[in-house]
């Protein structure tokens, strides 16, 4: 009966959602600009818009002349002849590790090829980190050294010679940083052993277009960004059950929110955290996770998979456009509300996001928290129930500009719902409920979907910044 | 929290209750006049013998978004808490109906409603309703609010409710909706008239 054991085995597999492939991209980091873009594959090998790449670095326009694509960057004029391997750049020829491709008026060169066509333009030489597709041109990069700190908590200081701005997740037993637009280089071993008990270790690696800095430790983390931006300090995170229950306890009855936690214990040293408050501008939690799949959008589909994925493209987006942001989930890993609204909390956001995703219905639905009308003095918890209140009306303000711009494309309605923990968050916070664009299930998992609801709500947010930031 | 003896008393009465209800859910029907959208145009059932009163049910309807205000007459019980238990099981009734606008689960049953203090009605559903309740953010808070906001709209004096399973707390209905805190009946009738203003 072997072979039933392998059918078995074959429906398992198809029972497991496909995990969401990873976008590809590329960064480039330059005096002119630090920018990152899509790759695209071809064949099996990476491909990426040569138009796209030379836009930031100076003056390009294209065109197509009989059968070739003809370039122009600056004073230097260039042909390339879709499906050949060779290029002509200021009259000398140039030879490509694959063919051409011209894709609707769009020329593709294969990515490994930059090394030889970007100094033909520029003059200059440029730096491929081929692996992780990271490129310098006449750019020293930036450096950084680690520090673990030995204070009652342990910090771990990353001091950086420019300033950085990463985007920052966190999950049980790690922090990761992903530096995007920075032009970290390697500056040390690719993993450091701290001997610590709550920092364990952090790890440098190139990957993607980034650098992904993990920090280990049994207890959840935090960073904080001080010195303009060219440090972060992550220290062990206040714990849920410290940050949520004494503050109401403390806090006057006039609900003031549960304010944070680090370093306010009576008996400590005054704290040498560094007194700036984290520069996060949204917090983005991806609904579920772990073992809480939430709704069974179809027999292979788990909510929390594409809540995750909506929520990556979310925090890819805010990067993308220099936006500090700390994604609270970032794995497959289970979080409890009270967690999520701990953690959001203590990184004092701007904004924080919750993103679910439904099979029923179309569009998306844009929530803010549903709290009592009247608020009556029902106990020393009703200020953890209720932190919400006096963010309320920043977070409807977050609403309709959001709603504004999904409806653009989208089919979008605003609604308050008793969903925690927006009501436990204490600052501007809204939920989105994803449902297919066109009623099809097909588009929850779409790429070209994800991404049209992130940047809708980041074009949103971005828009109504200043005044989220007044609300904090 | 709860008397025992009115546990006891109310199973006795659990054989007829349910079959009242059935009478109920062939008799709900016409679209009450109130300020929420009302759209069923469904022949009235014809009176049936027995004393009954008209109450409004805010009906949940999926495709909508909305809860809609219908008339419907139901057995006519003595006391607040038997009147809040007749009033949910016609509500389950429509839910379970094969053509219901917002399918609940079979075997999905409000096992009691108690009215603990004079603002404070507790409803406790059994454990079907809530597992197998549809899980994501609109659909229970529909399930939530059309609780809440028939109570509410037929109980004078309700103000807040708490949602049991099976005489047990529970964090969500089913991964959304919080459960864990009392509803402000106030709070839900606002949102759901909004629902209503914005759900076309
Ligand atoms: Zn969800």
């Amino acid at each position: 009966m072997r072979w039933i054991s392998f059918v078995l085995a074959g429906c398992w597999l198809l029972a497991i959602p496909a995990p969401t492939p990873e976008e590809k991209r590329i960064s480039i980091y330059s005096p002119a600009a630090d920018y990152s873009l899509s790759v695209t594959e071809r064949e099996g090998k990476d491909y990426v818009g040569l138009l796209e790449i030379l836009e930031p670095l100076g003056g390009v326009t294209a065109k197509i002349e009989g059968q070739k694509w003809q370039l122009r960057f600056n004073d230097s004029d260039a042909q390339f002849t879709p499906d050949s391997n060779k290029a002509r750049i200021r009259g000398r020829d140039v030879d490509l590790t694959g063919r051409f491709l011209l894709e609707n008026n769009r020329g593709l060169v294969p990515v490994d090829s930059l090394v030889t066509l970007l100094p033909n333009f520029l003059g200059i030489p440029v730096v491929f980190h081929t692996t992780a597709r990271r490129l310098f041109i006449s750019e020293a990069g930036t450096t950084y050294k680690t520090e673990l700190k030995k204070t009652t908590p342990p910090k771990l200081v990353l001091n950086f010679s420019s300033p950085v701005n990463p985007t920052i997740g966190t999950e049980p037993g790690k922090l990761t940083m992903i530096f995007l637009r920075d032009p970290l280089v390697p500056s040390g071993p690719e993993t450091v052993n701290f001997n610590d008990k709550a920092i364990s270790s952090a790890t440098f690696k190139e990957n993607n277009g980034a650098v992904e800095v993990t920090v280990n430790g049994p207890v959840p983390l935090l960073a904080s960004f001080s010195n303009d931006g060219r440090t972060i300090t992550i220290a062990p995170a206040p714990s849920p059950a410290s940050s949520i229950t004494p503050a109401p306890l403390a806090a006057p009855p006039t609900a003031t929110p549960p304010a944070p936690v680090a370093g306010t214990a009576p008996s400590a040293p005054p704290s040498p955290m560094p007194a700036a408050t984290p520069r996060y501008f949204a917090v983005v939690d991806a609904s579920h996770g772990g073992d809480e799949r939430g709704a069974a959008l179809s027999d292979k589909l788990a909510e929390k998979d594409v809540s995750l994925a909506f929520a990556q493209h979310i925090g890819q987006e805010l990067g993308s456009r220099g936006i500090a942001a700390l994604m609270l989930r970032d794995s497959d890993s289970t979080l409890t509300v009270d967690q999520r609204a701990s953690n959001a909390n203590s990184a004092h956001p701007a904004i924080y996001i919750s993103v679910h995703a439904t099979s029923e219905g179309i569009g998306v639905r844009v929530y803010t928290a549903l709290l009592p009308s009247a608020r009556e003095n029902r106990g020393p918890f009703v200020a953890w129930d209720a932190a919400q209140a006096p963010f309320l009306s920043a977070s409807q303000t977050a609403a309709l500009r959001v709603a504004a711009e999904l409806r653009k494309t989208i089919a979008v309605r605003i609604l308050a719902a008793p969903l925690r923990p927006l009501n436990n968050v204490t600052s501007a916070a809204i939920a989105i409920e994803v449902a297919p664009q066109t009623g099809d299930l097909a588009d929850l998992t779409s790429s070209n979907y994800q991404q049209l609801v992130a940047s809708s709500i980041v074009t949103a947010l971005a828009a109504v910044r200043d005044q989220l930031e007044s609300s904090r | 929290m709860i008397p025992r003896h009115l546990e006891i008393g109310m199973g006795v009465l659990l054989v007829a209750v349910l079959m009242m209800a059935f009478y109920v859910h062939r008799m709900k029907g016409r679209a009450a006049e109130t300020g929420v959208r009302v759209a069923d145009t469904r022949p009235v059932a014809p009176p049936v013998a027995g004393p009954t009163e008209q109450v409004i049910l805010y009906v949940a309807y999926d495709d909508a978004g909305l809860l809609r205000a219908q008339s419907a007459r139901v057995p006519l019980p003595a006391g607040r808490q038997q009147r809040a238990q007749e009033l949910l099981r016609a509500l389950l009734g429509i839910y379970l109906d094969k053509n219901s606008p917002h399918p609940f689960p079979t075997g999905a049953e409000v096992r009691d409603v108690y009215i603990v203090d004079p603002g404070l009605a507790v409803i406790d559903t059994n454990s079907v309703l809530a597992d197998n309740h549809r899980s994501g953010i609109l659909v229970e808070e529909l399930t939530i609010a059309s609780l809440v906001r028939t109570l509410a709209a037929n109980i004078p004096g309700i103000n807040r409710v708490k949602i049991l399973v099976e005489g047990k707390e529970r964090d969500t209905l089913a991964g959304h909706a919080d459960l864990s805190d009392f509803y402000d009946t106030l709070a839900i009738s606002k949102a759901s008239d909004q629902w209503a203003a914005a759900g076309q």
